[in-house]
């Protein structure tokens, strides 16, 4: 090996036009070097669009296990015509280039600095496939079989998984390894293989699993329990909802007597937001676990109905899986840009409960939070997932199930106990942490109420007494005291000791995670380093506010323009704003570690402190 | 206005239905709305409808938006829960309660702002998926809670309080729902009760959605003359067309059969509906033809009334979705949990 030599640590870029199968690809290529022990991250980039415009995925191979981008490619595969100036701008000097070389391109081979690989692709395809939509899809599983030499990809690998995709489709499963063939044989005989940046088996991927964040969510709301789902379709967040219905069609059909089918749960697909929403309240109030899936759209129509379940005290769950706004924005990409309006949502005085899943093991241990928290609580719970985490190829440890998890199914009176109390109302201060007991229709006339939106006194009735809404509402306020307590704890992570005072820190939330854990490996290099917080809930845990004020400052990561994350803490803690420097990445691409490292150097330099931390 | 609890006070002689409940076991709280509010006279029918029937309370749900007639909820059926919403959603209030509760009985209360304004799409959309639920939609013709602006349902040329007339067609509850293939669609007037205490029965038996349409009249701001939802007029211009008898499962079927055709349509829990065909062209299990009749006596300035049209056999939500029978809330978790093996064998498709 060559000192040029790079195992299994670079960036592969597909270049695709949209509704050309690539997918499917581009899959069997990230699931191969996964399936040789090599950690890989997954980065989908796709239009709104269903055929025709251009679309890109990623996948890193990373050795180090990083789960983020870096924001460099090491090799870009260009099938994409329309784009291939750009697609060979973006190559990093030394990178290698693959495209189709059936219509020679004289321009790609203006860039003196990188290696430009061409193979006829089409031209094979058109040769050695009948139908029309055999060569478009043949030409993309070629490029696989190219890559397969080109990188040293396990041939033993590639064809177990495409007879495992296509082992009820045995004409496919030989069209399939026919292209591969011809892409392999065809770099073998025209290039020198493998290239310098190439992959070797590892073992590092045992016990883990390649899976997103709205697939685990939707399996996390299973296994919480949830039986009523409704929902409007929205990018990014209907996968979600797919999701939880395919595995309810799994694991949740029985048969009855006389051996019909019966669903032990209901999908409703509802006229707008506003009707999802009021579906999940109608049901939470009903007794059962129900929640919706939507994204900033949805949450901005969902409002009015929020601060209904705030004030009138019904449990919900609301998973919003973030695109970039404002308004219609860019729905096929990611940002965490609802945290405020979600934190906040509705007229009036409100202060909603939220979870910021940071990757897809979080998205289903948070489903489970989420319908305790809202049952506990009385009160919806939003989980701000994201376009990044929600929708791309995460590795994750294998999901662990604990089987003596039981539902919390808050303060509920049951029959029996309505039966033995003297008169039931509503909200009343019972136990001192400011959530009421509620009742359930249909249990016994004695816990019978009016759930209302408009003025209540304690007892549940209407009220225009002053001292009356207030004392509600100051409960309220109590209760999301409560919630800040149960709410997960946000993580500290101490930095490593490099000898310097620690005069500054990094507080982030969500998605951003990948990025500050390498960007932190890599500063520690230029010995930099710093203590780290993530937030996994709000109302915040108090000591979010005693991490901030052990530290002249602290970088606040967070992918939206205006400092979302930011504004809630100035907002929900007395504390100095200044110290609060925000670092924002927010152009519709998920993070990587090089804007971290750049932002917090840059921003070390600017206040002339560059080797404290 | 405040929260008042109206005395109980239980008379021996009191007739008690059949589960041993006095109509005072109906009664909600004591109204805050107008004196001779047509909103009402629907509370007491509703009330002796769910006596008459020997309803728990408890059993019952209710549900309602926003405006006077949205308020009413809390003058009927005390013993029931009910959920005010926000103005125009409360279709989707009942539909998930609904969908988590099946066994439960849904009584939804609305105005003819809140279903055929803000609410029309949810109105809509509650119809097309047949919840079980009686819908009724006490229509005035105005937004009475904010003070007497015209409704959707209002008629052309139908004049305000200060005079001024209404300049855009009307929305008729009645033919949306039936060109949206509601399966049960009623009409009655307040301010009779003959006629709709048997129709609230009939719905409330009736398995998917049923739709009665009241005209309840506004005495504050729409009794005037020239209005076309006072009382007087509602009077002079209602016609009368299918007389609905509501008859119990064991009940003998005492019907005094006046001119025109009888017939029965058996419901769903096993009651029966005797129609009794005051008209005896119109045919209310034949949608277009009744669709075409109250077009055209809609035309005339007729109100027609009565069980205007019924589909035998109706498939509710929840026979469309496929739902176990019995409540999904009462699902216990060990069933509704797959376990650790199941997530095992999930996640080894993930590899
Ligand atoms: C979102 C929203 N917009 C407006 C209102 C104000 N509002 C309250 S009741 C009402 C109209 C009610 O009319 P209708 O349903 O006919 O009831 P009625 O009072 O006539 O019985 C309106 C517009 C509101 N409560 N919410
Ligand atoms: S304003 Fe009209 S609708 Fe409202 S209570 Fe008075 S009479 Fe009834
Ligand atoms: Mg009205």
């Amino acid at each position: 090996m060559s000192a040029k030599t790079r195992v299994n640590d670079f960036v592969i870029k597909l270049a695709n036009v949209n509704g050309t199968g690539s997918a499917s690809s581009n899959g069997l290529l990230m699931k191969s070097i996964f399936r040789m022990g090599i950690p890989v991250v997954g980065k989908n980039f796709f239009p709104s669009n269903i055929q025709g415009l251009p679309t890109w995925y990623e996948i890193r191979v990373t050795k180090d296990g990083y789960t983020c981008r870096t924001g460099t490619t090491d090799l870009m595969v260009a099938m994409n015509a329309e784009t291939y100036s750009a697609d060979l701008a973006e190559l990093r000097p030394g990178g290698v280039l693959l495209y189709d070389s059936t219509w020679p391109r004289k321009d790609l081979q203006e860039r003196g600095d990188v290696t430009v690989l061409g193979i006829p692709l089409s031209g094979m395809c058109n040769e050695a496939f009948e139908s029309a939509r055999a060569k478009v899809l043949m030409k993309n599983v070629a490029y696989v079989g190219a890559l397969v030499a080109l990188l040293d990809i396990e041939m033993d690998v590639v064809e177990n998984l495409l007879n495992e995709t296509f082992s009820a489709k045995p004409h496919l499963m030989d069209a399939n390894m026919q292209a591969i063939r011809m892409g392999y044989d065809y770099a073998i005989q025209n290039f020198s293989c493998p290239l310098d940046m190439r992959l070797q088996r590892m073992d590092k991927t045992d016990g883990y699993v390649m899976v997103d964040g709205n697939t685990t969510a939707g399996l996390g709301s299973v296994y919480a329990g949830a039986t009523v789902v409704s929902w409007y379709p929205i990018t990014p967040s209907t996968s979600l909802i797919d999701s939880y219905s395919i595995f309810c069609k799994q694991l949740r059909v029985e048969e009855d007597k006389s051996g019909n089918k019966i669903n032990n749960y209901c999908v409703i697909q509802a006229e707008d937001e506003l009707a999802a929403i009021g579906m999940v309240l109608g049901a939470n109030w009903n007794g059962a676990r129900a929640f919706t899936s939507t994204s900033g759209p949805g949450i901005s129509l969902m409002s009015e109905f929020l601060g209904l379940a705030y004030y009138a005290e019904i449990p919900a769950v609301i998973f919003d899986v973030q695109r970039v706004g404002p308004s219609t924005g860019m729905p096929t990409r990611t940002q965490q840009c609802d945290i405020t309006s979600a934190a906040y949502a509705s007229h009036g005085d409100t202060r909603h409960v939220l979870l910021f899943p940071s990757d897809p093991t979080e998205c289903f241990e948070m489903a489970l939070n989420a319908f305790d928290l809202a049952e506990r609580l009385q009160a919806p719970v939003i989980v701000l997932s994201d376009l990044d985490i929600g929708m791309n190829d995460w590795m994750i440890p294998e999901i662990q199930w604990d089987e003596s998890y039981q539902p919390d199914r808050g303060k509920v009176y049951d029959a029996d106990t309505l039966k033995d109390m003297e008169k039931f109302y509503r909200y009343l201060d019972v136990d001192g942490d400011a959530i009421p007991w509620r009742t359930l229709p249909g249990v016994d006339a004695k816990g019978a109420y009016f759930v209302r939106g408009s003025g209540h006194n304690r007892y549940g009735g209407y009220t225009e007494k002053s001292d009356e809404y207030k004392d509600v509402l100051d409960r309220l306020r109590r209760k999301s005291d409560t919630a800040a307590t149960l709410v997960p704890r946000p993580v500290f992570e101490p930095g490593v000791d490099v000898g310097a005072e620690k005069g500054w820190a990094v507080l982030s939330i969500g998605s951003c995670h990948g990025a500050i854990v390498e960007a932190r490996d890599r500063l520690a290099g230029e010995k930099i380093s710093f203590d780290y917080m993530r937030v996994k809930g709000f109302p915040f845990h108090q000591s979010v506010s005693e991490f901030i004020e052990k530290y002249d400052r602290v970088f606040v990561v967070e992918q939206n323009r205006d400092a979302q994350l930011r504004q809630l803490l100035v907002n929900e803690f007395d504390i100095n704003p200044a110290q609060l420097v925000p670092l924002l990445s927010y152009d519709g691409m998920p993070v990587g570690s090089d804007f971290i490292v750049e932002a917090i150097k840059a921003e070390l330099q600017l206040q002339g402190a560059a080797t404290a931390g | 206005m405040s929260f008042i609890a109206k005395p109980k006070i239980t008379h021996p002689g009191l007739p008690r239905n059949s589960i041993g409940l006095t109509l005072r076991d109906y009664e909600g709280s004591m109204s805050t709305l107008c004196a001779g509010c047509g909103h009402d006279s629907v509370s007491s029918a509703i009330m002796q409808a769910y006596f008459e029937l020997s309803i728990e309370p408890h059993r019952v749900a209710k549900v309602s938006g926003i405006g006077c007639s949205s308020k009413t909820p809390t003058y009927f059926l005390g013993g029931a829960h009910g959920f005010n919403s926000v103005h125009g959603r409360m279709p989707s209030i009942a539909t998930g309660a609904n969908a988590a509760n099946r066994e439960l009985q849904y009584i939804g209360v609305s105005g003819d702002g809140d279903s055929l304004s803000i609410g029309l799409g949810q109105f809509s959309h509650a119809i097309r998926r047949n919840v079980n639920m009686m819908y009724v939609l006490e229509n005035n013709g105005v937004y009475g809670l904010t003070k007497g602006q015209f409704s959707a349902s209002a008629d052309k040329g139908s004049k305000a309080k200060k005079g001024e007339a209404n300049s855009y067609s009307p929305i008729d509850p009645v033919l949306l729902a039936m060109s949206l293939g509601c399966t049960f669609v009623g009409r009655s007037f307040s301010g009779d009760k003959d006629n709709l205490v048997p129709l609230l029965k009939s719905a409330i038996s009736h398995s998917g959605f049923a739709l009665i349409d009241v005209i309840s009249p506004c005495v504050t701001f729409n009794d005037h003359e020239g209005s076309t939802k006072s009382y007087a007029h509602t009077r002079e211009h209602m016609l009368e067309t299918v007389y609905a008898d509501y008859v119990g499962e064991h009940e003998e079927i005492i019907a005094q059969v006046k001119p025109g055709e009888y017939r029965q349509v058996m419901m769903h829990d096993g009651s029966r509906v005797g129609l009794r065909h005051i008209d005896e062209n119109y045919d209310p299990t034949d949608r277009i033809a009744a669709i075409s009749y109250i077009e055209k006596h809609r035309a005339e300035g007729a109100v027609v009334t009565g069980l205007l049209y019924v589909e035998e056999g109706s498939e509710e939500m929840h026979t469309t979705l496929g739902s176990a029978p019995g409540a999904m809330s009462e699902i216990p978790y060990e069933k509704l949990n797959p376990g650790a093996e199941a997530l095992k064998r999930i996640q080894g498709r993930w590899r």
